[in-house]
């Protein structure tokens, strides 16, 4: 067992999940047999493996070019308002739980 | 006419030529949602309103005997991992259950500019985790081919809906075989594009480096339209490649003989199903007929593709789905005295048991002390899953393998198992992981009638010569 109960609930409130006592102890199987399965990896020798950081590096990009200067045409300059123009307030607020027609409300973060 | 099996073509020019209208296709697509889907359940939202006056444009426009677009009067499906303006989208999660997005998905903008009429959105698994669709938090999919098994996932609803005639094509998107595996589950056509070949703006994120969107079709004609109105450049995603779009539609007709396929020994051994390899293993014989050469190779690192995966893709959805924290859209939870509170809470109410699970295992192998172990391994294994890729395309022009290492299964069967259901994903992770292309067709059935899946993979934007490959095999009696 690599996973403990104590693991769990670490990781549940690094998620900011909370796990039923039932869900915890489930969650525990579950991993533990999930990692023995993702254990297979160390089989293999990666010293000298670079860890891949972007799927498309190599293709669909000018290879003569090195680092960003491939992505160039992925940039572009500041201008205001970008792309498009930020929501109206009252679409970005539309989905929202709770809202007072200009900011969204939440619970009081500090207690006194 | 039977308009519920019209293909692209055949459904526009009946709008065109005024055989019927765009307004009575939608119609029956309408109708025959109505009396089919409640045994499948593969829509979750029908989007009648924007339908229909979409189909009345397209009307207007035959009337004056314009051209109509590629796809003008076409009923298309949607997964409902994509967002649409002013229809519910809610990704199959609880989470979003109400939630009403204020802009389109690329994708989406792109097919109805084509003149597409969306029909609605399509069941699947939460967040798009699942090989089953069994994790929608609404109601699992039933497969059309046989009602007591799961119509693969995470796009079951996009799969069952283009095989129940509920639609002549559908989009799903891909993270590790979510469009391949359910298309080879229902007998239809389904296409991983290249990662970066089709947009992802709009599309909620699960696995960013993963995730693609794909059309699902009865042809592969269809499935050639659909991506040549979909791909290309987008400036709402930086990751979006600039390569030029080829006509995909034209170059379909292109020979295949002399074409070098490559059959991959670790796609064809233990685990797989003896039908599926029978099944597959004529189809290769039949590529041969045609004058493609075959060669055996070998991908050395395909069994680490799936712990690799799982790394990988939990990883980046433990990210992404931190958004959901009921604060500006979304599930929050009642009655809460503190904010960290309100964000356990909901996140506890509104997530299901495998997307709590990926969460779990993304967070602890991005933890401290466990990087090295686990992220930054997979992403080194993931590198040398896309060489073994690279050599063997320096001697082959596309790879054939099984779709999945069985037919559909039912439902139920491996619900308590998770990692037997992340095995159904063996042979279409890789694809993912290495940002190549691939496709699913059928290739025959079981003794049980149900379908099976061959997958054709091919070179980063090599789209074009996969789908030849596909059309032959699918023309060729």
């Amino acid at each position: 067992m690599k996973i403990t109960e104590k693991d769990v609930a670490y990781v549940a409130s690094l998620g900011n999940l909370e796990l039923t006592a039932e869900e915890n102890g489930r969650m525990v199987r579950d991993l533990n047999s999930i990692l023995g399965y993702i254990d297979s990896l160390n089989e293999l020798d990666t010293s000298n493996v670079p860890p891949m950081a972007q799927v498309s590096d190599k293709y669909g990009v000018d290879a003569s070019k090195q680092g960003s200067e491939r992505f160039a045409y992925a940039s572009r300059e500041d201008v205001h308002e970008g792309l498009r123009k930020s929501l109206p307030h009252d679409v970005a607020l539309a989905n929202a739980p709770d809202a007072d027609g200009t900011f969204f409300k939440v619970p009081k973060v500090i207690e006194r | 006419m039977n308009l519920n099996l019209l293909t692209i073509d055949a459904a526009r020019s009946a709008v065109q030529e005024r055989k019927t209208s765009a307004t009575a296709l939608a119609e029956a697509y309408y109708a025959k949602i109505e009396s089919d889907d409640p045994k499948i359940g593969a829509y979750l939202t029908l989007s009648m309103e924007r339908a229909m006056a979409k189909a009345i444009e397209m009307d207007a426009l035959a009337a004056k005997g314009e051209k109509l677009p590629p796809l003008g009067g076409v009923p298309v499906g949607i997964k409902d991992v994509m967002v649409t303006k002013g229809v519910r989208s809610t990704a199959g999660s609880k989470v979003l259950g109400n939630y009403i997005p204020p802009y389109d998905c690329t994708a989406v903008a792109r097919l109805e500019a084509a003149g597409a009429v969306v029909l609605g959105k399509l069941n699947c698994d939460e967040f798009a985790m699942g090989s089953s669709n069994e994790n929608s938090a609404w109601k699992p999919v039933h497969n059309p081919r046989d009602l007591s098994r799961v119509p693969g996932g995470s796009s079951g609803g996009s799969a069952a809906c283009v095989a129940a005639d509920m639609a002549v094509v559908a989009l799903g998107s891909d993270t590790g075989g979510s469009i391949r595996q359910p298309a080879s589950f229902c007998g239809v056509v389904g296409l991983l594009p290249t990662y970066g070949r089709v947009s992802r703006y709009g599309l909620i994120a699960f696995a960013s480096s993963l995730d693609h969107i794909g059309p699902l079709t009865k042809t592969v004609k269809d499935t050639a339209i659909v991506l040549r109105t979909i791909a290309g450049r987008d400036p709402m995603d930086s990751t979006s490649a600039e390569v030029p779009v080829p006509d995909y539609v034209a170059e379909l007709d292109k020979p295949v003989r002399g074409m070098k396929i490559g059959i991959a020994k670790e796609y064809l051994s233990e685990g797989l199903d003896g039908e599926v390899r029978n099944a597959v293993e004529t189809g290769i014989q039949k590529l041969a007929s045609l004058g493609c050469e075959i060669a055996e190779i070998s991908l050395p690192h395909t069994k680490y593709a799936v712990p690799a995966y799982y790394i990988v893709a939990t990883a980046e959805a433990s990210s992404n789905l931190a958004r959901f924290d009921g604060v500006r859209y979304g599930h929050r939870s009642k009655d809460v005295r503190t904010l960290s509170d309100m964000y356990r809470h909901s996140r506890d109410e509104g997530f299901g048991a495998e997307v709590k699970r990926r969460i779990m295992l993304g967070t602890y192998a991005l933890s401290a002390g466990y990087y090295d172990a686990y992220y930054l391994k997979a992403q080194k294994v993931r590198t040398l899953l896309a060489r073994d890729f690279e050599e063997a395309f320096k001697n082959v022009d596309a790879i054939v393998t099984p779709t999945s290492p069985t037919a559909a299964f039912k439902l139920g069967e491996k619900v308590d198992d998770p990692l037997a259901m992340y095995l159904a994903d063996i042979y279409t992770v890789t694809a993912d992981l290495a940002g190549i292309p691939g496709i699913s067709i059928p290739c025959g059935a079981t003794k049980e009638k149900l379908p099976i899946g061959m997958q054709i993979l091919g070179k980063h934007f090599g789209e074009a010569t996969i789908l030849r490959v596909a059309h032959a095999y699918e023309t060729a009696a």
